[in-house]
């Protein structure tokens, strides 16, 4: 059986401390810890709380990822402290020194421990985080699929830990954005069928700047989160649903932008950079461009066309003509178009399972 | 000073039940937790939660299965309450959103569970507690004007006025340090049962006896505290817990002669026999060298049984489990558990509306012993638990609010008295012992010599060290001189509560000279129904010494029977 048992090692762990009290900067404090290198970063750090130093301040209950205390950042990466090895953390350490800190993009307390209230929790909340249920509220159960429940179940399964608010690229330059926690949680009732305003939360969360379009997909969400609850995919998926089944045109163009996008890729095969801009506020097709939305936004853009052709990173003929790539692949492209739009219904689904990608192997 | 007409001490499951049953029946209602809601123990609840809904089931068959489970030891009418009343509180959870799981026409699934004589048990995956926690929670934040909110403050101790009545509690924010008197109409306790005073534990290190130990401290009688829960399959190493829906969708036991030795004490329900039974079993293999494992100390779950894609749906959060904390794909072979303490029968005694003897205190949950729960829990049957005296508890506090004024109380001694206690600790010289360690041997001991099997001589050397601990905590010194989340102190005040709550435990199974339910004393292993078909009651003399009395146990549908499965 797999259960190989190693002797205990020695581990060293540089733990970012902060007391708010001392008037004094955040500083580094290292423990040298004995455990087997398969226990987790948590139970090293309460080793290290039990044996020397009792004020090493974190937030800890279950010591199984499920209670979503202990969120925390191992040699820069955001995980549960209770869900990371030893071994691992050491593998990704810094001259084998296991760095532990607290998360970012909230505001420390003390030590390892952060504000979620001031961010996390202000966010979930923004998202009428609660069910609007169907009227009549039947007597027994709301009959519904059953694929329906194991999808939501996936969102459902959010810890609330924080991980993946530590790491948003976006929420680090815009710090309103309402974020991947908080949007996974607004899918959980968006993808429940038993609630009423599936276009009113999708409305309201395309039409604020700081909604579904501020995402920029930079996966990060989707790597830190300890329960596979798969944060930006639960945006995307909200925004196909706003665009494609509710076709909202929200103010912030991304709708325009989205089917711009689509467009410029079923016509060549790839994206035409220079025409997306100008379709995404002028209208769908080569005389976007002479709207007025889009000359305006063309003008603000200018500073950044222009550093874009100083670099080289764009030529004027190139921007003038689409990429070309050969006619099977444009076809095979279109194909799939094709395919995707002849279907009577858009259905996807969350599947909430671990591991049956490898049973089809 | 706040002032609210139910003040409730915990917000896992039976806490935000009784704050929303409160609110919504006219009171002013705040709830107070030493950490965030989500993050309250209910959150590790995996497998399910019991109701009779199906159409073929009736509330009586969960009934009497309840009370067989409880080694008949539950009282009848209490369980009576729970199982008639379970279906349309499971209905409630459904319709506010729980995300069960449904079958192919659109209704909730059941699924089997240990002890029941049929499938009964509604989930969520194997993340049941998780999604009934964070539901609730979306209702608190959705009547966040009804309900206040105190979160992440730790009680100190319960007030009493002169009459004896509770009418608050002294709390501490553990963000600011800052101490604080509540005065309250009624306070529910509702903050969970004492498993850290085991080690090792399926529980969560919140899990602490406070709500135990401050009734215990201000008058309150414990019920059958011997009663403590080894569930039978958690990992060897850590103690972390394998869902019973694992042994639920068929997963089996195996030995190291790879025998289904369940067939010997069940052969009917084999696996699916009733907790205390299974890890009995489990700990005889164990003891008689046919464990498994490097130190033989353990058993084997077998899930490769159960259809792999069946697993990966119903059973994903322990696939993971096993991946990471054993490195174990149960989808693929076997894994290690063995049985681990984790639930504790007893608790404050209460009758079927949560109210403990002294009036205006109640309690909810696992900190309560109604009792529905008697020598044994069923699986599933803890989340049905919080939620019905949760819910009743909230309704008749709300309700003996509406006839009463606030109490007016002189707090300012009280108040003093525990600023007084925290500082004191923060001052102790760093010459006893540090509190983490006589945590550690406490935990020890338990497990040793209060776990599946028990005697007269363990439990009397469990007694005497127990004493030795009382002392040493008083002395025990920590390192944190702060304010600001100084989890540090609040630690050594849990260690008392832990300790009063072990002392409560040693006592009553040192009383109960019989076998019966999780309590199973070699040294007399028969039930004797004639001398201890009863209940222990443990009051605190004023020299904190504790004090046996009897109770006894209600009877209503079902006499005492040889229990088999």
């Amino acid at each position: 059986m797999a259960e190989t048992h190693h002797p205990p090692e020695q581990f060293t762990l540089r733990v970012r401390r902060y007391d708010p009290e001392s008037g004094e900067a955040p500083y580094w404090d290292e423990h040298t810890i004995e455990l087997e290198p398969h226990r987790s970063v948590l139970e090293a750090i309460l080793q290290a709380r039990d044996r020397f130093d009792g004020s090493i301040g974190i937030r800890c209950s279950c010591r199984q990822a499920i209670c979503g205390s202990c969120g925390v950042r191992v040699n820069g990466e955001p995980a549960l402290a209770c869900h990371t090895h030893l071994d691992a953390a050491k593998r990704s350490a810094r001259e084998g020194v296991i760095e532990i800190e607290p998360m970012g993009n909230m505001p420390v307390i003390k030590d390892l421990i952060v504000d979620m209230d001031a961010v996390h929790w202000k966010k979930i909340r923004r998202v009428t985080p609660w069910l609007l249920a169907k009227q009549p509220v039947p007597e027994r159960e709301y009959l519904v699929p059953r694929e329906s429940m194991v999808d939501v179940t996936q969102t459902m399964a959010c810890i609330q830990c924080g991980a993946c608010v530590s790491d948003c690229l976006a929420m680090e330059v815009d710090p309103g954005f309402i974020g991947p926690a908080a949007l996974a949680k607004a899918y959980r009732f968006v993808g429940d069928p038993r609630d009423d305003q599936q276009f009113e939360r999708l409305n309201d969360l395309a039409q604020d700047p700081q909604g579904i379009f501020d995402c920029t997909h930079c996966f990060k969400c989707v790597d830190a989160c300890p329960k596979d609850v798969n944060p930006m995919g639960q945006i995307m998926r909200l925004r196909r649903l706003a665009t494609a089944d509710h076709h909202i045109v929200d103010v912030n163009n991304g709708e325009r932008h989205e089917a711009a996008f689509t467009k410029l890729i079923r016509d060549n095969g790839l994206l035409w950079e220079a025409e997306l801009l100008p379709r995404s506020y002028g209208g769908n097709s080569w005389f976007g461009k002479f709207a007025p939305p889009a000359g305006k936004e063309l003008l603000s853009s200018l500073p950044s066309i222009a550093k874009a052709l100083i670099r080289g990173k764009v030529t004027p003929m190139g921007a003038l003509k689409p990429h070309k790539i050969p006619r099977e692949d444009l076809k095979a492209v279109q194909a799939i178009y094709d395919k995707v739009e002849s279907r009577p219904q858009r259905y996807e689904l969350n599947l909430y399972i671990s591991g049956e990608d490898e049973e089809a192997q | 000073m706040p002032a609210h007409d139910v003040l409730i001490i915990g917000a896992g499951l039976a806490g935000q039940r009784a704050a929303l049953a409160a609110a919504q029946a006219g009171a002013s209602v705040a709830i107070m937790s030493k950490v965030h809601p989500v993050r309250s123990h209910s959150v590790a609840a995996a497998g399910g939660i019991n109701a009779a809904i199906s159409v073929e089931d009736d509330w009586r068959s969960h009934a009497y299965d309840t009370v067989k489970g409880s080694d008949f030891l539950g009282d009848q009418d209490a369980i009576e309450i729970m199982c008639s009343e379970a279906p349309g509180e499971v209905m409630h959870l459904e319709h506010i959103g729980v995300t069960f799981h449904r079958n192919d026409k659109g209704e909730m699934d059941l699924r089997a569970f240990g002890g029941a004589s049929m499938k009964r048990t509604a989930y969520v995956a194997d993340i049941t507690g998780q999604a009934m926690l964070h539901v609730l929670y979306e209702q608190l934040m959705k009547h966040h004007e009804s309900v206040d909110s105190y979160e992440e403050w730790f009680t100190t101790s319960l007030l009493l006025d002169d009459a004896g009545s509770c009418c608050g509690v002294i709390a501490r924010d553990v963000r600011s340090g800052r101490m604080e008197a509540f005065s309250a109409k009624n306070v529910i306790l509702a903050c969970g049962g004492a498993g850290q005073a085991y080690k090792p534990t399926t529980n969560g290190l919140i899990v602490t006896g406070d709500g135990i130990a401050m009734a215990y401290r201000a008058g309150a009688p414990l019920m059958d505290m011997e009663m403590v829960q080894y569930h039978p399959t958690c990992l060897v190493e850590t103690g972390i817990l394998i869902t019973e829906g694992a042994r639920g969708e068929g997963a089996h036991l195996l030995n190291s002669a790879g025998e289904r030795f369940m067939e010997k004490s069940a052969p009917n329900k084999m696996e699916l026999a009733s907790r205390d039974v299974v890890s009995r079993a489990e700990q005889i293999e164990i003891n008689e060298g046919r464990g498994v494992g490097p130190n033989g100390s353990g058993i084997y779950l077998d899930v490769t049984v159960v259809p792999r894609k069946r697993t990966l749906e119903a059973l994903r959060e322990i696939v993971n489990l096993g991946r990471d904390f054993a490195g174990v794909d149960i989808t693929r072979e076997p894994i290690m558990i063995r049985p681990g303490q984790h639930y504790i029968m007893g608790g404050v005694k209460t009758d079927v509306d949560g109210r403990t003897p002294i009036e205006g205190l109640y309690a909810a949950g696992e900190v309560a012993c109604v009792s529905v729960h008697g020598g044994n829990r069923l699986g599933a049957n803890s989340l049905l638990d919080t939620l019905i005296f949760g819910r009743r508890s909230g309704e008749h506090a709300a309700a003996r609010a509406a006839s009463m004024g606030m109490p007016k109380v002189d707090t300012a001694a009280r108040l003093n008295a525990d600023m007084a206690r925290i500082d004191s600790i923060i001052a102790r010289p760093h010459d006893g012992r540090r509190v983490s360690e006589i945590k550690n041997e406490l935990g020890e001991l338990m497990n040793h010599y209060a776990a599946v099997f028990r005697d007269e001589a363990g439990l009397q050397t469990a007694l005497e060290t127990i004493g030795r601990l009382k002392e040493e905590a008083d002395s025990a010194w920590i390192d944190d001189r702060g304010t600001v989340f100084n989890q540090d102190v609040l630690g050594a005040i849990e260690l008392g509560y832990m300790i009063d709550c072990a002392e409560a435990t040693i006592v009553g199974a040192l009383e109960r000279r019989e076998s019966r339910g999780a309590q199973f004393r070699t040294d007399f292993p028969e039930r004797n129904d004639e001398e201890w078909l009863k209940h222990i009651d443990i009051t605190r003399d004023g020299d904190g010494t504790p004090r046996v009395t009897y109770s006894p146990v209600t009877i209503t549908q079902w006499q005492p029977e040889e229990r088999k499965y």
